[in-house]
């Protein structure tokens, strides 16, 4: 992990902090809410890769629109899930740069269900970090495409029922097999282990795009424990118990590692 | 020797650090920030015990944790 | 001499697109739909050979969406769509309105409601001058009646779109579209590689002499009067505009009676007034070449020296409502409406012209 070197001691050394991408300043998140871990790995993995005087940032709507108040990057705000359009003009624009999009499973997952999928399909040099809640956080807990069966929402108040409300849809599965796709993996972020790893995804969907492969989208399961009402810690419990069963985490495509990569589909089938 | 500092302006209280604590010695104190959240702590007696393994840190949502690790001497080659 | 080039026989869809690359024009963004085809057509292969990105967008949605992308970077970027289109893209538009982005739009505008018709109409003019999105904003909204104008409109509006920061509009039809006349092309224009500098996504450098803080393009101003601040930022942006009104006039000296038309429709009741100057109707036209702004000003002088009105329009009546206001202290206007699905001759125009400028 990159580290700023603040030496207060000569005997002792601070290993974790603020990374230098990250605004020093509080957020507005809910106690507990998983998108300043996120948004941290995110800093960290700009300064790591040294990314961050050449990135642009679509930022989408949702809890994470002020993602640009945080991270330390030039930013664009995107209307609602047209974030994988928008980043697709930013990078063709300024194919040099550095462009991720970070979106909600309301705004990725449902309006913009076309955006996402013909940017992946294109192959286009961007990264995705698509952060899975199970509901609309900042509109206040309303069903997402992604809400559980049986699970209890303002939208659907006795329970998503498959018969009505069809079956909550698994977004890393679907990108993984689009031709554009470099990399796609969902990690979670419910435990320290799961955070390590999902920050080990996020720095190859960055990478897909340094290194010019394709398009790089990472899932990360996230806690929304306002909108679940209930306690933080429970709500860590109900993405372990609940989510990761019904969401698998791993990776899904990896165009490096498969020997797919440099083929002249992206993809390789 | 390891320690963690808790920034009392950025806790929210949700406690997530006290759960992954290896060591345990992480836990809810009694002061209330300006926002009106609970803020955690480590007792100072209990810092002795800090491994200095970042898990609290890892987990928190609102980067409110620095950890500091003793250096170890320098071995020779 | 730059400017001395052979002429071309092209449509006006063509020159739209030979204008836009002429203006320096980086990225396209397309979505197919009728009577506009050619401009992405055109732009698939030329702009590319330039050097340039074409995109055939997932829907006219995620087009706009690309534009808005392409424009916050500073990058000179267009799309084109037809009236349909045009509905889906409003959404983009009001973002990029709202966050002050660059943008040149084409709508080659085809009879509507629904799904109409692939021919010519003027149902769009409330869309594309009241804003046509949601929030209060405006286009520069510019109206060619000639593959000429086409060209000329299109190689100007990247200028008036940087120079303003704001979307423009340029709002033709099937006839201007698809119509195949000589054009004279322009010297290309060498943009700026600084164009943008004080505002555009470029990265920001953390160190060093270009050190500067992160910049955000957004149009979400929840803060205590930060809303209010930036909608009167955009007032008064619009009023500066009005030094850009532009219009033809024809024979208005000594008429009694002006028909105001615009585009298409302008230049085939240009032909219907000349037809009946040369029967010694003292009749002239107006022709707005600007939508938004409107000539208010012009057509009240006009007004003024006691001359009456009659507004022509391939629609139900719209751009009428423009006029009446515009001339409302001293006159009112008559209306003759094409209705969208039918395609208009000078001959129809006569009587309409002729009956108005009976009555008093």
């Amino acid at each position: 992990m990159s580290m700023p070197t603040k030496d207060a001691s000569a005997s002792e050394e601070l290993v974790f902090a603020r990374p230098a991408s990250m605004v020093d300043r509080a957020t507005h998140y809910c106690p507990g809410c998983h998108h300043g871990i996120a948004h941290r790995l995110v800093a960290e993995l700009l300064d790591e890769l040294e990314l961050v005087e050449k990135t642009i940032a679509v930022a989408s709507i949702g809890c994470s629109v002020f993602l640009y108040n945080y991270i330390d990057a030039d930013s664009v705000e995107s209307p609602h899930g047209r974030a994988p359009a928008v980043a697709t003009g930013v990078k063709r624009a300024r194919p040099d740069k550095f462009v991720f999009t970070y979106q909600g499973d309301g705004d990725l997952a449902s309006i913009g269900m076309a955006e996402i999928m013909h940017a992946a399909n294109r192959g286009e040099r961007i990264s995705v970090v698509f952060v899975n809640n199970t509901v609309y956080g900042m509109t206040g807990g309303q069903m997402a495409p992604t809400t559980l069966l049986g699970q209890k929402t303002t939208t659907c108040p006795v329970g998503r029922c498959k018969d009505r409300e069809g079956s909550p849809i698994r977004m890393a599965e679907l990108i993984a097999q689009l031709g554009g796709t470099a990399f796609c993996a969902r990690g979670s972020l419910d435990s320290v282990k799961d955070i390590r790893q999902a920050k080990k995804y996020m720095r190859q969907a960055f990478e897909v795009q340094t290194k010019g492969l394709g398009f790089g989208f990472v899932e990360l399961l996230s806690g929304c424990p306002t909108n679940w009402r209930m306690t933080p810690v429970a709500a860590n419990k109900r993405i372990t118990d609940e989510m990761i069963p019904y969401f698998p985490l791993g990776v899904y495509r990896d165009v490096a590692a498969d020997g797919t990569c440099g083929s002249t589909v992206a993809g390789g089938e | 020797m390891s320690r963690i500092t808790v920034s009392e302006e950025r806790c929210k209280g949700c406690l997530l650090c006290t759960q992954v604590c290896p060591v345990e010695i992480i836990r809810q104190s009694e002061r209330i920030n300006q926002h009106g959240y609970k803020v955690t702590e480590v007792p100072a007696e209990s810092m002795g015990k800090c491994t200095g393994c970042a898990s609290c840190a890892t987990i928190c949502p609102d980067v409110a944790i620095e950890v500091w690790r003793s250096k170890k001497p320098k071995k020779a080659a | 001499m730059a400017d001395k080039m052979e002429k071309l026989f092209v449509k006006g869809n063509e020159a739209i697109a030979m204008g836009a690359l002429a203006a320096g024009c980086r990225c396209f963004f397309g979505y197919p739909i009728t009577p506009q085809n050619d401009i992405p057509e055109f732009m698939s292969k030329h702009l590319v050979e330039a050097g340039g990105e074409f995109v055939q967008a997932e829907s006219e949605v995620a087009a706009a969406n690309m534009l808005l992308g392409a424009g916050a970077c500073g990058v000179r970027a267009m799309t084109s769509s037809s009236s349909p289109g045009m509905s889906l893209k409003q959404e983009a538009i009001s973002y990029m309105a709202g966050s002050e982005i660059p943008a040149v739009i084409v709508n080659m505008n085809r009879g509507g409601p629904g799904l109409g018709d692939i021919g010519p109409s003027q149902g769009d003019y409330f869309q594309s001058t009241r804003g046509g999105g949601h929030g209060d904003y405006r286009l520069l909204v510019l109206a060619p009646s000639s593959a000429q104008e086409a060209y000329d409109m299109t190689y100007d509006a990247f200028d008036l779109a940087f120079g303003s920061k704001n979307p423009v509009l340029i709002l033709g039809d099937a006839i201007i579209g698809q119509m195949k006349e000589p054009i004279v092309p322009r010297a290309p224009k060498v943009v700026d590689p600084e164009e943008g500098g004080d505002w555009r996504l470029i990265g920001a450098s953390k160190s060093g002499a270009g050190k500067r803080e992160h910049r955000i393009i957004k149009s979400l101003f929840l803060m205590d009067g930060e809303l209010a601040g930036q909608n009167m930022k955009l007032q008064a942006k619009y009023d500066a505009w009005k030094k850009l009104v532009d219009f033809e006039t024809f024979e208005v000296k000594d008429a009694d009676l002006v028909v105001v038309a615009y585009g298409s429709i302008g230049r085939i009741a240009k032909n219907a007034v000349r037809a009946l100057r040369a029967k010694g109707k003292k009749v002239g036209l107006f022709r707005p070449k600007t939508l938004y702004p409107f000539p208010e000003k012009a057509l009240e002088k006009l007004a003024k020296e006691g001359k009456r009105f009659l507004t022509i329009e391939h629609n139900l009546g719209q751009m009428v409502e423009d006029v009446r206001l515009s001339v409302r202290k001293y006159a009112d206007s008559d209306l003759f409406c094409v209705y969208p699905g039918n395609m208009p001759s000078p001959d129809d125009f006569e009587a309409p012209i002729l009956r108005a400028l009976g009555r008093k």
